[in-house]
């Protein structure tokens, strides 16, 4: 017989929805509250509960630490790439206004210029801020478990 | 009026809480009572109309900080050290301070007042030029955020991985062959926290001596 099998089933059937709602909140932060910080520590939180509930072992399987190890770096990345991309473009750094009817007309099924840039802008931090929280919680939790022996 | 029962219950709640919180020994309690305080805070911002705020006050201050800081409890001791003697110094000091705080509130604009300073400088249009620039984007909060002040939002993203940089710095166990070189029974344990191992199952087991439940709960989970 498992221990905590109500705290296990329940977390089962919410962390798909928090999960959800993360990506709802990283999506649709332009339209209602939200945004790429509240979405990223959402998306976080879901997942530190899978690891709360099923054991640090489990969720080291689930989340590879090289994978999340590259992410946060990548986040920015993301969000310093788009004013790159925008002086490409030239216009100035993170001046989304030129990302606007460039390339021909061949990515016209793209939002407008500002539009675009604040969804690349809050994608890059909403994979920084999931990837740092994530980071935290498994490197605290991981040293925990190994004081402890 | 109305808001006014709704506000002054708020503030009270968030005093109550503060109180204890200072006044607790059992650190476990503070953590779980630092996480109501926070919900507590978001409710309050939810009735001053600021949404994002609240949102970011709920995720942040009531969800993942409170894991955090019952993952570093885990390192340390879960009850704090009886003061040896009544701490008077610090008292005077935060009276004083706290006086300071509220004298400075004297000279604040009341609450809505739209001639306050904050709704007349930088851009008292923000709004409107919003609905122009942003091409239809309804939420002018992340317009702000992403776009008008884009870079000072690049720099708090560099400031979040900078802290992950530090954690992984401090925190991050050594390679394998490092450990096998200080002491034997590390090793030994030391898969099961091990990115690409699999589940340990004497690790699972627990078989050694974690000293609380607590431990137990972060590290082991419930299976």
């Amino acid at each position: 017989v498992k221990a905590y099998s109500i705290l296990r089933v329940v977390s089962k059937l919410l962390i798909p929805y928090i999960l959800l709602f993360g990506l709802y909140v990283q999506f649709h932060g332009d339209y209602g509250p939200g945004g790429g910080f509240q979405a990223g520590v959402i998306f976080a939180a879901g997942l530190i509960l899978y690891g709360l509930v099923f054991g640090l072992p489990a969720f080291q399987l689930a989340i590879r630490r090289n994978v999340i190890e590259v992410m946060a770096p990548l986040g920015v990345l993301v969000y310093a790439g788009t004013g790159i991309l925008t002086i490409l473009g030239g216009g100035n750094y993170l001046d989304y206004d030129v990302l606007e009817h460039h390339w021909g007309g061949l990515f016209a099924f793209l939002p407008h210029g500002q539009h675009l840039g604040i969804f690349l802008v809050e994608l890059g931090v909403g994979i920084t801020v999931t990837s740092v929280m994530i980071t935290i919680f498994d490197l605290f939790a991981a040293r925990g478990r190994r004081e402890t022996h | 009026m109305s808001e006014s029962l709704i506000v002054v219950p708020l503030l009270a709640l968030l005093a109550c809480t503060a109180v204890t919180v200072a006044r607790m020994r059992d650190l476990w309690a503070a953590v779980m009572l630092t996480g109501i305080y926070s919900f507590l805070g978001a409710g309050w911002m939810m009735v001053l109309d600021a949404p994002d705020v609240a949102f970011t006050e709920a995720a942040v201050g009531a969800g993942i900080s409170t894991v955090l800081m019952l993952a570093t409890l885990s390192l340390t001791s879960r009850t704090a050290k009886a003061p040896v003697h009544f701490p008077w110094q610090a008292l005077v000091i935060v009276t004083l301070t706290g006086g300071a705080l509220i004298y400075g509130t004297l000279d604040m604009p009341a609450y809505g007042d739209p001639n306050a300073p904050v709704h007349q400088y930088p851009q008292p249009n923000y709004m409107e030029r919003a609905e122009h620039d942003m091409h239809g984007i309804p939420n002018v909060v992340t317009a702000v955020l992403a776009s008008y002040r884009g870079y000072d939002t690049l720099g708090e993203t560099t400031v979040i991985f900078t802290a992950a940089v530090a954690v992984t710095l401090l925190m991050r166990r050594p390679p394998l062959e490092a450990m096998s070189l200080q002491d034997t029974t590390s090793t030994k344990f030391g898969d099961m926290s091990e990115s690409h191992g699999p589940a340990d199952p004497q690790g699972s087991g627990g078989n050694t001596t974690v000293d609380s439940p607590r431990v137990a709960d972060l590290g082991r989970g419930a299976s």
